[in-house]
């Protein structure tokens, strides 16, 4: 594997909590991760913090790195960002107001929608859409597990990838300057805070993609603040203002919902992570040349199905729906002035990430390929994961790449017990003779 | 250069459910090699036409995948029925798929040109009761 630099995810594993047993071994989308004596270590460079591995561990040994709310208080002014997703974590939720003023209740000075940069955002994306120059099918920049995924096993589709902010990084820019023009306080006090479904977005805040510094100065989780915020419910919200994004921008919160705002009848919203793979295979294949706009997200049901929500993406993709059925038809609400104010484009080049490479050097790569397709041969092809690789596969990759040894397949150290055992028998026999 | 990898696939006909099993193998083997962007796509592209090809219009055949410093080769060998008018297949829009594999979205008759159109080089040969025989290369610098 191609060493490089220690990056930051916000998926990590707790050691102690590791029973080293294959759950999310077997899930993890970019072969990510390896038991090794007893505990599960995540290969860094490969991994795309999807969040499959927290989803699916039985002992809750994954988890993921998000900001506390005391965070907060490094910033004399403090703004919330809630994602979409967040309004349907309760149950028949009376206004998204009550959400908004909750969040202001808790102790930040305003709340800005990202569901309001998502209208934003959706119409920068129509607008590229425009450009018959760009290859098809456009494909989504939102979710960031699916960007970092077409970067580690997609390079070749990158160029298809929309070069458009996500919708919290253009909600930072725009809540940040509106407050500071509107108190005429200093920018840099203002601290920006995302309300997370998801690792993907905390690791995105740290490590954006295509441009260098991200607008948003933390993440907190949807679950960190979820008991606290549902109390403030009851409260009869005073501020009606706050509620500005249109039922377009919140429809983001579910799968489908960005596809309706950017291109309702050529565009398909795809979403689980290994369903997203199976599409990006097809659109590698040229077999969706017709296709105008691809929208993945890693998550079952989109960011509502997010591991850090609260309540189950069904639920809240059917409480999602009914706070936004006023409108029907995707119009925008986004003045054109909004489109030039605020950096909505990527300012760089979203690079491959090679982490899946064998070699540098295409020689070398070649000849490790072709030890690794002869042990691949000899092994059982059960998959079973007992050796602390995904796959035999990735087991043969892993004995040729030197990061684990033959006898650790449990299989062929039967055979080769099977064989010693044999020599000892005829050993025996010879001296007794 | 003498070639240093080589894999081969057989690829039954009309096996719609494992149809575009081996260019995805094959495309997870040129991304580990660490192959390019650019050629990849075109290898994608032409791999996966080509395999189709087999299951919709051959009587079976192997597809073959050859690496070495240069090019990336992809062979695709048949045993029948073999093409009796190559230039008329080589036309695009021509195509003599079944009404079944035109269900599945097939037969647009774009795929040979569409070979061609992104391999580095392209070679048809066919004989008619033998087999038909492609060869492609994609340069890698």
């Amino acid at each position: 594997m191609v060493t490089k630099e220690k990056r930051f995810h916000s998926v990590r594993l707790e050691g102690e909590k590791c029973r080293g047993c294959t759950n999310c071994l077997k899930r993890c989308p970019t072969e990510a991760i390896r038991v090794r004596g007893g505990r599960a270590h995540i290969i860094d460079e490969r991994c795309i913090d999807c969040g499959e591995c927290i989803r699916v561990c039985s002992y809750h040994a994954k988890v993921a790195v998000t900001d506390p709310l005391s965070s907060i208080s490094q910033f004399k002014y403090k703004i919330a960002l809630p994602a979409p997703s967040l309004y349907g974590q309760f149950n028949n939720l009376k206004s998204i107001s009550h959400v908004l003023g909750g969040l202001k209740r808790m102790g930040f000075d305003d709340v800005y929608e990202v569901a309001r940069g998502a209208d934003v955002v959706s119409k920068a994306i129509r607008e590229r859409l425009k450009d018959p120059k760009l290859p098809r099918p456009v494909i989504s920049s939102a979710c960031p597990a699916i960007v970092r995924l077409i970067q580690v096993r997609f390079p070749d589709l990158i160029d298809h990838i929309v070069d458009v902010r996500q919708p919290m990084e253009v909600a930072a820019m725009i809540a940040r300057q509106e407050f500071a023009r509107k108190h005429g306080v200093n920018p840099e006090e203002i601290g920006c805070f995302f309300i997370t479904p998801c690792p993907a977005k905390v690791t995105a805040i740290r490590n954006p993609i295509g441009h260098e510094k991200s607008a948003v100065n933390g993440a907190i989780s949807v679950l960190e603040i979820y008991g606290l915020l549902s109390s403030q419910l009851k409260n009869t919200p005073v501020d009606l203002t706050l509620e500005e994004a249109s039922d377009i921008g919140v429809g983001w919160a579910r799968s489908g919902g960005e596809s309706f705002a950017v291109s309702p009848d050529e565009a398909m919203a795809v979403d689980g992570i290994e369903n997203c793979i199976r599409v990006l295979e097809e659109i590698e294949d040229n077999r969706l040349k017709n296709l105008e706009f691809f929208e993945g997200a890693a998550c079952t049901g989109g960011c509502v199905g997010g591991p850090l929500n609260f309540e189950n993406n069904y639920v809240a993709r059917s409480e999602i729906r009914k706070l936004a059925t006023r409108q029907t038809e995707p119009e925008l609400n986004v003045d054109s002035g909004m489109m030039t104010k605020y950096d909505l484009y990527m300012s760089g080049r979203i690079l491959p990430n090679s982490a899946m490479k064998l070699d540098d050097d295409l020689m070398e790569a070649m000849r490790k390929m072709e030890k690794i397709e002869k042990l691949y041969s000899e092994l059982p092809g059960f998959d079973c994961g007992s050796c602390g690789s995904p796959t035999c596969r990735t087991f043969a990759e892993d004995v040729i790449q030197g990061d684990a040894t033959r006898m650790d397949c449990i299989h062929m150290m039967k055979d080769q017990l099977r064989v010693m055992a044999q020599q000892m028998v005829d050993l025996a026999k010879t001296t007794r003779e | 250069m003498a070639v240093l990898l080589e894999k081969s696939f057989p690829v039954e006909a009309g096996a719609f459910t494992t149809a575009g099993e081996a260019s995805t193998t094959i495309k997870r083997t040129l991304k580990q090699l660490g192959i390019n962007a650019e050629v990849l796509r075109h290898v994608s592209v032409a791999c996966y036409e080509v395999e189709l090809n087999l299951v919709i219009h051959s009587l079976g055949g192997t597809l073959t995948l050859l690496v070495d410093p240069e090019k990336v080769t992809l062979i695709s060998k048949d045993v029948g029925p073999g093409i009796p008018d190559i230039d008329k297949a080589m036309t695009e829009g021509f195509s003599t798929a079944s009404a079944e594999a035109r269900t599945l979205g097939f037969g647009a008759g774009m795929g040979l040109p569409n070979m061609k159109r992104n391999a580095t080089e392209f070679d048809i040969q066919s004989e008619v009761g033998v087999g038909t025989t492609i060869t492609m290369s994609f340069a890698l610098r």
